[in-house]
């Protein structure tokens, strides 16, 4: 018995005195003072020297895209630094190509702010904000779709365009060791500056997905960053062509809902494809929009209707539809939303019927 | 304790009772950087560094405070924190005032945490019952065979770049080819000294 104590009592106190002096090394060897961080050439911070560029950043509460919390392994925090960023290391290189490099884009978790530095970063950015979300309500609109709706704290607002995804944070829990930020599509109105509004699918296994939908409970606090993506709605009066599978409606959603706040009569159609009925979500709401937006369309296909589902509408997928209803190709301009499989195969069809590619939006769900 | 010079055991770690090509210990390394002899060097420059270090701390804390309190089972797993402690304290140090080899270091510097011949050498000491002096002076001569070893393996695979090998023999095939033929030829030291 003594023997096991002893043991637990000098391990304890080894790895408490390293530590310890690990710690004490980090505050004074690896403490460079406060240095100066310029973005943009117009705004100056004051940050702590010795920090990641990434977590300097996130202190001044700008927030670059990050989906592995500065691990090195999403390459998602690419920053362009103009000067004072130190050599390029070699754990950036497996995510910033040649040609970046001679731009000067770094990984900015990898990087510390050992002098002041000079950076650029997208004017978007600025807007970014993270807040702890209450949640509103949560319903599954599918067996596997949730819709979620997540309120501001009191007093805050966010604004984004039709069209842009927000970063939900999944904490630790039980068969999820690690905090992970996974991006989804904002479904809500950019009117409704208080909520945000999300569809999200579940995928065996996904870490986010596995906690929205198995264990977040009503009173939970969900945090949310975002702004985020340059998918989004441009101003225009061409036609409209928007393809969508699954949970790639939800920006195509909230796009709908910012033409119906702003009254935008642009011509626009819908197509919408699911495997089933079940699947064939918020269909209701759309087909409202349909009466409030006259000229917009809604085609839906469902690609295997089974005896229950009494369908009487299209059989097949999506590229059938398109194939079959879209005109007036060379005028329109496309947004797509799904999974890469789905925009892989209709963005050849779109070019075929005549939309030029630098017209053709789309934002795939990796 | 062993009566032996201390020079000698530094001479024979060095040449005949080498890390790797008579004990084997810190192969990972040794295949995956001896592509280039700078790299090379550079890594077994911080491998001696790191090397003489831990094997005084590990002979003061194994002396001083296992072996009095009768703990000296727990030498495995005190000798794994202490070796991990000191190469980041070493990696903090050497970002901070030796900027440009940090840089040339790079990856290397953390890797050696797991450099199997570290925590080799702290163990032969123990078992071999050296003194202060010695287990400094083998720690430093296991570190300077180790760069020894992987800067002439670096050159050969260098030499070798351009020759044609068969397709299955391409990289870390050969090169443990090399490392047991290098392994017979400094098996011709022998003569000289020996320690066990």
């Amino acid at each position: 018995m003594s023997t096991i104590l002893k043991t637990v009592a000098i391990i304890s106190a080894m790895t408490g005195i390293l530590a310890y002096l690990l710690s004490l090394a980090n505050k004074t060897i690896g403490n460079y003072g406060e240095k100066k961080l310029t973005i943009n050439k117009e705004h100056e911070l004051t940050v702590d020297g010795g920090d990641t560029l990434l977590g300097a950043l996130i202190d001044q509460e700008i927030f670059i895209p990050s989906a592995c919390g500065g691990k090195g392994s999403c390459g998602y925090c690419k920053v362009k630094v103009i000067e004072g960023g130190g050599p390029f290391l070699p754990t950036e290189a497996g995510y910033v190509n040649k040609q970046e490099q001679a731009e000067g884009v770094r990984l900015s978790c990898q990087l510390k702010v050992k002098n002041d530095i000079t950076i650029e970063i997208p004017e978007e950015l600025f807007n970014v904000k993270q807040y702890d979300f209450d949640i509103e309500f949560m319903n599954d609109v599918t067996p596997k779709i949730r819709h979620l709706k997540a309120k501001l704290p009191e007093g805050n607002e966010i604004h984004f365009k039709a069209g842009q995804y927000a970063q939900i944070l999944a904490p630790k829990y039980k068969g999820s060791r690690e905090e992970v930020y996974r991006a989804y599509s904002i479904a809500s109105s950019p009117s409704e500056k208080t909520s945000l509004e999300f569809f999200i699918g579940y995928i065996p296994n996904g870490v986010c997905t596995t906690y929205i939908h198995h264990h977040l409970k009503k009173h939970d606090k969900l945090t949310i960053v975002g702004p985020y993506g340059d998918f989004y709605y441009h101003e225009g009066d061409r036609p409209m062509v928007m393809v969508a599978i699954g949970t790639g409606m939800a920006p195509i959603m909230s796009i709908l809902l910012y033409m119906r706040d702003h009254k935008i009569d642009r011509k626009a159609t819908f197509y919408f494809g699911a495997r089933t009925i079940e699947d064939l979500y918020m269909i209701d709401e759309l087909t409202e929009l349909t009466k409030e937006l006259p000229n917009f369309t809604l085609k839906t296909c469902l690609s295997q209707p089974t005896e229950s589902c009494n369908w009487t509408g299209e059989v097949g997928r999506v590229t059938d539809l398109i194939k079959k209803y879209l005109e007036d190709g060379p005028e329109s301009e496309a947004y797509l939303c799904g999974s890469p499989k789905m925009i892989d195969s209709v963005t050849p069809l779109l070019k075929e019927k005549g939309i030029p590619e630098d017209r053709i939006f789309y934002d795939k769900f990796e | 304790m062993v009566d032996i010079n201390p020079l000698i055991i530094f001479v024979a770690s060095i040449f005949t009772n080498n890390m790797i090509l008579s004990n084997f210990l810190g192969m990972c390394s040794f295949i995956a950087v001896s592509n280039e002899i700078e790299t090379s060097l550079s890594l077994g420059q911080a491998v001696t560094f790191v090397l003489t270090f831990t094997s005084l701390l590990n002979y003061l804390i194994y002396n001083y405070i296992l072996e009095p309190l009768g703990l000296e089972y727990l030498r495995f797993i005190i000798f794994i924190i202490v070796i991990a402690a000191f190469v980041q304290l070493v990696e903090m140090i050497i970002e901070r005032f030796f900027e440009q080899l940090y840089y040339s270091l790079g990856i290397f510097l953390p890797l050696i945490t797991v450099n199997c011949a570290i925590l080799g050498v702290s163990l032969f000491m123990v078992i071999r019952d050296y003194n202060l002096i010695q287990a400094v002076l083998f720690g430093a001569g296991s570190g300077i065979g180790w760069t020894l070893a992987i800067v002439s393996l670096a050159g050969i695979r260098k030499k070798i770049k351009n020759a044609k090998l068969p397709k299955g023999l391409e990289g870390p095939g050969i090169t443990l080819i090399i490392t047991g033929i290098m392994a017979l030829a400094f098996l011709g030291f022998s003569g000289i000294v020996q320690i066990q």
